[in-house]
């Protein structure tokens, strides 16, 4: 038996050392961590997973952990994948969501690890989906997925998850905001975070006609929270459940793990296709001559890429 | 090409609550192109314990000013022992007040280096660089 073999063996008996370096193999995107993703892809799919998303400072953290503390009563065990932007300049990242749930990590029955984001641009780190599959199959019933908060990062999270929450605060022109970034045709179920604070209500209104003016079967619920004071997340459990009750229908269930499993395909074979591009031209130095031809606009980018792509 | 970061924890166990050395030295850190993860202060040794676990961590940074490190240190060991990890296996370093006498057994301990008050961040980001570069080639 090979040795990654041997950690899923382990894992599978809930040894949670063994989960942790699984986690890390996916997120370093190793042979071994290929290996491990195959061989528990199978056996996830049972849990509930919800993305929380929303702008830096909507409270996400604070939201989660108010969530998870309230998740945790009614008897759930959890997986929380916190993620936090990697620095453009250094490669380097400070992972601090520790900190809003401190007194959630010395629950065994939670199992938080911080991602950061590595350069993906999308408010999701590249191994996200392979880290959830991974708390899934370790038989977690929920998993949390807290994204980086980028503005644009919605249809991702959404791609992933069977519930997303779309967190928004008052003030922050956030009901305009929500339109334009098709926030209506992703959330699942929308927060008015921070709701003791002025104009709350006023948001919850606007919000409440947009998804009135919405078509389809199903009303987005508007669940209003103020997660630093415990308000409000009982409510937003009991949405999550209810959505889940709903994502749980056959026919339901069926459409959306296809719409899933589609983007992530997708997604993975272009980021495949580019990382062989650049592999295939690595050192060779047809790139930067390319983007010097750009740059001095003897060549537009599409022909670039073209010529790129070729060979 | 697999994308391999050094996973650092700075945490700071026990009551004081002057957290500004160990948010310098993870700034540092992370300027250094490492991920930090940082889990603020008061913590319990088997909170430090359960972050490591959990997070994979290649190394851990202690930093203590309260003088409570030859109390709460060796709880930290046996805490990351309990989880399965072995103290060799991850770097161990400690910053903060920490008298001269007792670096040695707290070298004896495990820790590789503790760094006292006007430690240059370079030193620290150096160390740890070492470190693993020595661990690379041991592994080959």
């Amino acid at each position: 038996m090979s040795e990654v073999d041997a950690l899923v063996e382990r894992m599978r008996e809930g040894n949670r050392r063994a989960l942790s370096r699984i986690l890390t193999l996916i997120e370093n995107d190793t042979p071994d961590g290929r290996r491990a993703l195959a061989a528990l892809y199978p056996r996830s799919g049972r849990a509930h997973t919800v993305g929380l998303t929303g702008s830096a400072g909507s409270g996400k953290s604070t939201l989660v952990g108010a969530l998870a503390r309230e998740l945790r009563r009614r008897g759930k065990t959890l997986g929380i994948v916190a993620i936090d932007p990697t620095s453009p300049f250094s490669q380097g990242a400070l992972l601090g969501d520790r900190i809003r749930m401190q007194d959630l990590t010395s629950d065994p029955q939670v199992f938080l690890r911080s991602m950061a984001t590595r350069g993906n641009l999308g408010g999701l780190a590249p191994a996200t989906a392979g880290l959830v599959t991974a708390l899934d199959a370790f038989g977690k019933d929920v998993v949390l997925v807290e994204t980086v908060g980028a503005g644009q990062d919605e249809v991702e999270v959404a791609a992933m998850a069977d519930t997303t929450v779309v967190v928004l605060t008052p003030g922050s022109g956030d009901d305009v905001q929500a339109m334009k970034a098709g926030i209506m045709e992703i959330a699942d179920v929308l927060v008015v975070n921070k709701r003791d604070l002025p104009n709350a209500d006023l948001l919850a209104r606007q919000l409440q006609s947009i998804v009135d003016a919405a078509p389809g079967e199903r009303r987005t619920p508007i669940v209003r929270t103020s997660s630093a004071l415990g308000e409000g997340i009982d409510e937003l459990a009991d949405a999550l459940e209810a959505h889940r009750d709903y994502v749980s229908q056959p026919a339901v269930r069926e459409r959306h793990r296809e719409a899933q499993a589609r983007h992530q395909v997708l997604a993975l074979a272009r980021q495949m296709l580019l990382a062989r591009v650049v592999a295939d031209h690595s050192g060779d130095g047809k790139l930067e001559e390319l983007v010097a031809r750009v740059a001095r606009r003897e060549i537009d980018p599409h022909s670039a890429a073209d010529a790129l792509i070729a060979g | 090409m697999a994308d391999r970061k050094l996973r650092v924890l700075i945490a700071k166990p026990g009551l004081d609550g002057h957290d500004r050395g160990a948010k310098v030295v993870a700034r540092a850190l992370r300027d250094a192109g490492m991920e930090v993860i940082y889990t603020g202060i008061r913590q319990t040794p088997e909170m430090i314990a359960e972050a490591a676990l959990q997070e994979d961590v290649d190394v851990v940074g202690l930093s203590i000013l309260s003088g409570a490190h030859m109390e709460l240190f060796p709880r930290v060991i046996n805490a990351l022992k309990e989880r399965d990890i072995d103290p060799g296996e991850v770097l161990l370093f400690a910053g903060g007040i920490i008298p001269d006498a007792d670096i040695e057994p707290l070298k004896q301990m495990g820790f590789r280096a503790i760094f006292g008050p006007g430690t240059s961040t370079e030193d620290v980001v150096r160390f740890v660089r070492e470190w693993d570069a020595a661990r690379q080639n041991g592994a080959k």
